[in-house]
């Protein structure tokens, strides 16, 4: 175990945040297919300007030691707001464009730190999106 | 091509914007008109990076804008003027005069405003220069999506669309 682990065995390592109830569904996948959805922590910005979006991301981190954020979109306002974030803190890592393969990589992956297992799980993400078909 | 939407959204570019409306209209030219974000690079680079790679942006403070919008306007590209707030879009509206349309697309709750519609929150200033535009000629109404109904100033004030 990395020292860098920050939140124990039963604690949320990483916040998922997206459009619409998007990080609802794709962490209650998480919990039918593996029941490890209390890894995750869910957050919606329906409504939220963009600075509450940022408050309320800070809020959540400190709150839980989540180290690791997941967000949908690249041009969503929850990775414009999380980049602000990860700009002045050293240890968070942030992965836009996150799927349901990368999630479940990252709540296995519970020998490394949160960090270490989001970059692993990020390529397996990437790896997940293949194209069947002529 | 020209401008193909005039846009108010306090979250400045995000899915909405790059999606939701820049894929049906097929928008490449997307202008980002404020003054703190045209002032940082760091800004800059940040909302850059939020944009596909078939997409320009600009950036340009209100004053730069006006000056700068025939050459935007003549532009092959279909075009998006974006501003994050009221005060933003009226003070360029006023400087170009020949802006038609503006499009209110996201304007959340903060302390002095009042609900109007599930995304268009005013406060009395914001509202006074809305009417003071639509006054004008400029046709103001309140579409978030481009699949949603364009909802006209006076129904958005009255808010009996929320």
């Amino acid at each position: 175990m990395n020292e860098n682990a920050g939140a124990g065995p039963d604690t949320p390592r990483a916040i998922v945040v997206g459009h619409g109830e998007f990080a609802a569904g794709l962490v209650s996948a998480v919990g039918q297919i593996c029941g490890m959805a209390d890894k995750l922590v869910v957050l919606s910005m329906m409504g939220m300007t963009p600075e509450d979006i940022e408050g309320t991301i800070r809020d959540h981190l400190a709150r839980t030691g989540a180290r690791v954020i997941f967000t949908d979109l690249p041009a969503g306002s929850a990775t414009i707001a999380a980049r602000r974030i990860v700009k002045n803190e050293p240890g968070l890592v942030l992965v836009s464009g996150v799927n349901l393969a990368t999630l479940l990589d990252f709540v296995f992956s519970t020998d490394v730190s949160p960090t270490e297992a989001a970059r692993a799980a990020a390529e397996r993400g990437k790896a997940s999106l293949i194209v069947v078909g002529r | 091509m020209g401008i193909h939407l005039y846009r108010i959204d306090d979250r400045l570019i995000h899915g909405q914007v790059v999606v939701g409306w820049g894929q049906p209209l097929n928008i490449r030219l997307l202008i980002l008109v404020d003054d703190l974000v045209a002032s940082s690079d760091w800004e800059k680079e940040l909302y850059r990076m939020a944009v596909p790679p078939d997409m320009e942006v600009r950036f340009a403070d209100v004053a730069t804008a006006i000056r700068e919008h025939p050459k935007f306007a003549a532009d092959p590209r279909p075009g998006l003027i974006l501003t994050g707030d009221i005060d933003s879009m009226y003070r360029l509206v006023k400087g170009v005069k020949a802006i038609g349309n503006v499009n209110l697309g996201g304007i959340h709750h903060r302390a002095g405003r009042s609900e109007k519609l599930r995304y268009v929150f005013l406060t009395p200033d914001e509202e006074r220069q809305l009417k003071e535009l639509e006054a004008a000629g400029v046709e103001v109404t309140a579409q978030d999506v481009p699949s949603a109904r364009a909802v006209p100033l006076p129904e958005v004030l009255e808010g009996a669309a929320r």
